[in-house]
C-alpha cells in the first residue's frame, strides 16, 4: 500500500515536532529548504505568506478568545493558554480522556506521542491500554474503532494522514456510517466514533501528504465530517466529535498543526457540530470556506476591501456535512454573490455541493447576482512542485471576488 | 506442525505474558524496546528485533509448505456416531443435546421451508446453512448469553441456539413490521441485541476486525469494572472471507492488543463457485492462525462434539491471562447452493453434492450417537420433524400477514436525530406521494404515507 521508506522521510520532514530529533548538521538544510518553500515572487502584492501571528482569524488575546461564537458560558468565564494546534488537538484527546473512561486513542505511532505530536504524553498519562500503537493497517485501525464504538466505547482513531483512510474506506462507508440504521431497533450504533487525520497541503507534501477528501466522506449518509481552522476551534470541535452520538471524521489541517497560535480557553468546552460560524460580516460578496483556506480568504478580502471599496462576509462552515444551509443562504440573499474555497480539487468537491444548494433553493437564487464561483484545486493530483499553482491563493481568490461583483 | 514453524509462536506467547497484563488496571504493553536486545557475544542466535529467537544457520534451505505434514482435524464421534475420542465424556444431559438436535433440525426445516419460499416469490432472497448445522449450533452452545458474536450470514444455528424465535425469523425474512431492522436488510442479515448477535452485513470479512474491537472493548470494561463477567467474542466467517484483508487485520490486531476473540471458520469448500484450490496454496485457514502468533485448532465441523469440546476449549483460553485470540477452522461441506440466486450445479458435479449428503450430514451423525445412547428413535425423530415445520409455517404465515414497517424508517437512524436535510427530503417524499397517489401503494406499511409527517 505505501512505500515505507519513502513515508518516513516524508512523515520526518512534514512533521516539525520531530526536528529536534535530528542531528543539527541536518537542521540547516531542512530551514533552507522551508525557505525555499515558502519564498514568493518577489513583486507579489497579493500573494504573500499568510501572518498567522497578526491574523484577525486567530485570538491573539484572551479577551478574544473568550468572546468567541458559540463558547459556552463556563469556558468563557475561566482562564486561557497559548496554544498551536497539535497542543490544541492534545488538549481535547486529554481531556476526552479524563472525563470518560470508555475514550481510547490508537492508530499508527501514537503511542510515543503521533509524528505530529498530537498524542503527547498520552500513554503515560492514561495507560498504555487506552493509548496505543497498532499494527501498519488503515482498514484494522478503521474495524478495530468500529467494533469497539458498537460495543459501548468512544475510540478515536488516527489515520496518520488523510492520504492513507482509502484502506479503511470500505469500513468507514459500510460499516461504521451504516451501522446504526441496520442495526435499527437492536440500538447499536458506532456513534462513540471519531477517526481524527492530518489533511491538506504542506507545501511539500506532494500526492500522499497532501490530501483533502472530505468531499468523498461528505458523500455518505451517518458521518459528520468536520475540519477545524484553529486551535480554539479543534479543541471545541473534537471534544463535540468525541461527544457526538454519530460517527465524526475529523480533519486537522497540518499545516496549521504549528503555524496556527492562539489564545484557547482551558476549561472543556464543545463548539456545536453543523453550525457555520460567521467570521466578518459584509454585505457585498459571500465567501465560504473551511480549514486553512480561511486564512488565504481573508487576506484576499482585506485586498478587495480595501482596493474595491466593498464589504465582504466570510463564512467558515466548521462541519461539511452535514451542513448549515440557513446561515449560508441567509448570507447569499443578503450579499447576491458567492465565492465557495477548498484546497480540494474542484470537482463535484465541496463547492459543488454549496453551489447547487444555492441555485436550488428559490429564494437564495432569486437574489443571485452572479454565478455561484468555485476557488478551489485544479482535476489534477497534489504535485510537488506545482503546488503553489494549484492551491487557492489570495490572488485567485481576489480575482474571483472581483469578478463576482464586475458580473 | 513442526517445531519450527511452532517456535516464533511460542515467543510471542511468552512475550505477551511477560507483559504485566491484567493484574494492575494499567496495562503496560508498551513495545519491547530494542536497544534491550543486543546481540551477545557468540550467540547463537540472531537478535534483531523482529525476531528474537531465530537460531543462526550454515545451511541455506527454503521451508516449503509441502514439507509440513497438514494439521490434523479433530473427531469426537465419527461418520457411524461412534466416539472415537477415548477421553471424551459428554457435558452435557440428554435432555440438553436433544435440545441442541433440535435446534439443528429446526435450522435445516427451515431453510428447506424459506429456500421453497424464494422460489415461489414470496420473499426477495435466501440462504440455507444445510450441512454446516452442527458447527454452528455445536460452538454456540458452549458461549455464554452475554459473549458477543458476529457472523457472516450462513449461521441461522448460532441464532437459534442462543434463543431466537421462529418470530425472530420470520419477521426478518419478510421485513415486516417486528423486524428490528426495520425492512431495511435483505433477508437473512438477521440481528440481536438481547442475544448479543450483532446485525449482518453483506460486505465479507468487515466483521473480523470490529470482533477484535468489540474483544478489546469488553476486556477494557471488565478492567474498569470487575464486577461484569469475563466475556469473549465470537466471529464467524467462511473460508473465502479469509482471503480478504479485514481477516488479516483482525487476527494480526486481536495478538498485538491480546483480545479475547475466537475467529470461528466455517471452511466449507466454495466460496460461491470458487473451490479452495483457487481461493488458496497453503494448508487451509488453520495454518494461518500460527503465523499471526494465535493458538489454532483444526476440527471436524460435522460433529457436533468436536466443534463443541473445541470452542470449549477456545473459550478458556481466550480468557487466560487477560485474554488472546483463538482460531478455529471447521471442516465442512457447502450441501446447498450457495443462495437463492445461484445454481452451484453450474460448478460442481450433482454427484459430489449427493455423496456429501449421504456419507457425512451432522445431524445423522449426532442423531446416530444419540441413537446408541438410546435416548432418541425414529418416532420421537418422526414427531420432532413433523412439529418443527408446523411451527416454521405457522410462524411464516403470521409474519408473512404482518404490516411493513412505518415508511419513515427509511430517514431515521441515518443519524442519532433526523437532521434538517432529511426532515426536508422527508416532506419532499410526502408531498411527491400525494401528488402522485396512484403511483405508488403505500397501503402495506403501517400508517401508509402518514408516518412520513414531521
Amino acid at each position: 500500500m505505501k512505500l515505507s521508506p519513502l513515508r518516513n522521510a516524508a512523515r520526518r520532514a512534514l512533521a516539525p515536532s520531530r526536528t529536534s530529533c535530528l542531528t543539527s548538521s541536518l537542521a540547516p538544510s531542512l530551514t533552507l529548504l522551508s525557505r525555499n518553500y515558502s519564498s514568493h515572487a518577489p513583486n507579489a502584492k497579493l500573494n504573500l505568506p499568510i501572518d498567522y501571528a497578526t491574523t484577525s482569524l486567530l485570538a491573539h488575546s484572551s479577551q478574544a478568545a473568550l468572546a468567541t461564537t458559540d463558547l459556552p458560558a463556563e469556558a468563557r468565564a475561566g482562564p486561557t493558554k497559548k496554544m498551536n494546534l497539535f497542543q490544541a488537538v492534545n488538549d481535547a484527546l486529554s481531556t476526552a480522556l479524563a472525563q470518560d473512561d470508555a475514550v481510547m486513542v490508537f492508530g499508527e505511532d501514537v503511542a510515543f506521542g503521533g509524528v505530529f505530536r498530537c498524542t503527547m504524553k498520552l500513554a503515560e498519562t492514561y495507560g498504555n491500554d487506552r493509548v496505543f500503537n497498532t499494527p501498519l493497517t488503515e482498514q484494522g485501525i478503521m474495524g478495530f474503532a468500529i467494533g469497539a464504538a458498537a460495543e459501548g466505547m468512544r475510540p478515536v482513531a488516527e489515520i496518520q494522514f488523510a492520504d492513507y483512510v482509502y484502506p479503511a474506506f470500505d469500513q468507514l462507508v459500510n460499516e461504521a456510517a451504516k451501522y446504526r440504521y441496520r442495526e435499527g431497533a437492536c440500538g447499536r450504533s458506532v456513534g462513540g466514533l471519531t477517526v481524527r487525520m492530518p489533511c491538506g497541503s504542506v507545501g511539500h507534501g506532494a500526492m500522499y501528504h497532501s490530501q483533502s477528501p472530505e468531499s468523498l466522506f461528505t458523500h455518505i449518509p451517518g458521518l459528520r465530517v468536520v475540519v477545524p481552522r484553529s486551535p480554539l476551534q479543534a479543541k471545541g470541535l473534537l471534544l463535540a466529535a468525541i461527544q457526538s452520538n454519530d460517527p465524526v471524521v475529523f480533519m486537522e489541517p497540518k499545516i496549521l498543526y504549528r503555524a496556527a497560535v492562539e489564545q484557547v480557553p482551558t476549561a472543556p468546552y464543545t463548539l456545536p457540530l453543523g453550525k457555520a460560524e460567521i467570521l466578518k460580516e459584509g454585505k457585498d460578496v459571500t465567501v465560504i470556506s473551511y480549514g486553512q483556506p480561511l486564512y488565504t480568504c481573508m487576506s484576499a478580502i482585506q485586498r478587495a476591501e480595501e482596493e474595491l471599496g466593498i464589504s465582504v462576509e466570510l463564512i467558515d462552515l466548521r462541519t461539511i456535512y452535514p451542513w448549515d444551509k440557513e446561515t449560508v443562504f441567509n448570507s447569499v440573499r443578503k450579499t447576491g454573490h458567492c465565492v465557495v474555497v477548498h484546497e480540494a480539487m474542484v470537482n463535484a468537491g465541496t463547492g459543488a455541493e454549496v453551489a447547487a444548494a444555492i441555485q436550488e433553493d428559490p429564494d437564495t437564487f432569486n437574489r443571485l447576482e452572479a454565478p455561484v464561483a468555485r476557488v478551489a484545486g485544479w482535476s489534477i493530483h497534489t504535485p510537488l512542485l506545482y503546488e503553489r499553482f494549484n492551491v487557492p491563493d489570495v490572488a485567485r481568490i481576489y480575482d474571483s471576488i472581483k469578478r463576482v461583483l464586475d458580473y | 506442525m513442526k517445531s519450527r514453524v511452532l517456535r516464533p509462536a511460542a515467543h510471542l506467547r511468552s512475550a505477551r505474558l511477560a507483559s504485566p497484563s491484567t493484574s494492575t488496571p494499567r496495562l503496560t504493553l508498551s513495545a519491547r524496546a530494542a536497544s534491550s536486545l543486543s546481540q551477545k557475544p557468540n550467540a547463537n542466535h540472531v537478535s534483531f528485533p523482529g525476531a528474537v529467537k531465530s537460531a543462526f544457520t550454515h545451511t541455506l534451505k527454503y521451508e516449503t509448505p509441502s514439507d509440513y505434514p497438514a494439521l490434523s482435524t479433530y473427531r469426537v464421534v465419527d461418520q457411524d456416531g461412534i466416539v472415537v475420542d477415548e477421553s471424551f465424556k459428554p457435558d452435557l444431559s440428554d435432555d440438553e443435546v436433544i435440545k441442541l438436535y433440535k435446534d439443528m433440525v429446526y435450522i435445516s426445516i427451515m431453510d428447506l421451508i424459506m429456500f421453497d419460499a424464494q422460489r415461489q416469490g414470496r420473499l426477495s432472497f435466501y440462504m440455507v446453512s444445510a450441512g454446516e448445522e452442527a458447527l454452528s449450533v455445536g460452538s454456540a452452545s458452549v458461549l455464554a448469553p452475554e459473549d458477543v458474536v458476529f457472523c457472516q450470514y450462513r449461521e441461522q444455528g448460532v441464532f437459534k441456539q442462543r434463543g431466537f424465535t421462529t418470530s425472530d425469523f420470520m419477521s426478518q425474512l419478510f421485513a415486516n413490521a417486528k423486524d428490528p431492522g426495520r425492512g431495511r436488510n435483505m433477508p437473512v442479515h438477521y440481528g440481536s441485541k438481547e442475544l448479543n448477535i450483532h446485525s449482518i452485513s453483506s460486505p465479507l470479512a468487515t466483521q473480523l476486525p470490529q470482533a477484535t474491537g468489540a474483544a478489546y472493548a469488553l476486556k477494557m470494561q471488565r478492567l474498569h469494572d470487575p464486577s461484569i463477567p469475563p466475556r469473549v467474542v465470537a466471529a464467524y466467517f467462511g473460508e473465502g472471507a479469509a482471503s480478504e484483508g479485514d481477516f488479516h487485520a483482525a487476527l494480526n490486531m486481536a495478538a498485538t492488543r491480546s483480545c479475547p476473540a475466537l475467529f470461528i471458520c466455517r471452511n466449507n469448500g466454495y466460496a460461491i463457485s470458487t473451490p479452495t484450490l483457487d481461493q488458496y496454496r497453503g494448508d487451509g485457514i488453520a495454518s494461518r492462525g500460527l503465523g499471526y502468533g494465535i493458538d489454532t485448532v483444526r476440527v471436524d465441523g460435522n460433529d457436533f462434539w468436536a466443534v463443541r469440546e473445541a470452542t470449549k476449549r477456545a473459550r478458556a483460553m481466550a480468557l487466560r491471562d487477560g485474554g488472546r485470540p483463538v482460531l478455529i477452522e471447521a471442516m465442512t461441506y457447502r450441501v446447498s447452493h450457495h443462495s437463492t440466486s445461484d445454481d452451484s450445479f453450474a460448478y460442481r458435479a450433482r454427484v459430489e453434492v449427493e455423496d456429501w449428503k449421504r456419507r457425512d450430514n451432522p445431524i445423522t451423525r449426532l442423531r446416530k450417537w444419540m441413537e446408541a445412547r438410546g435416548i432418541w428413535d425414529e418416532g420421537k425423530e418422526k414427531t420432532c420433524r413433523d412439529e418443527t415445520r408446523s411451527e416454521v409455517l405457522k410462524g411464516f404465515r403470521e409474519a408473512e400477514a404482518m404490516k411493513k414497517p412505518p415508511m419513515r424508517s427509511m430517514f431515521e437512524d441515518v443519524y442519532e436525530e433526523l437532521t434538517p436535510d432529511l426532515k426536508n427530503q422527508m416532506a419532499q417524499l410526502k408531498a411527491h406521494l400525494e401528488k402522485y397517489p396512484d403511483e405508488y401503494d403505500c397501503s402495506e406499511f403501517e400508517g401508509g404515507a402518514d408516518s412520513l409527517k414531521p
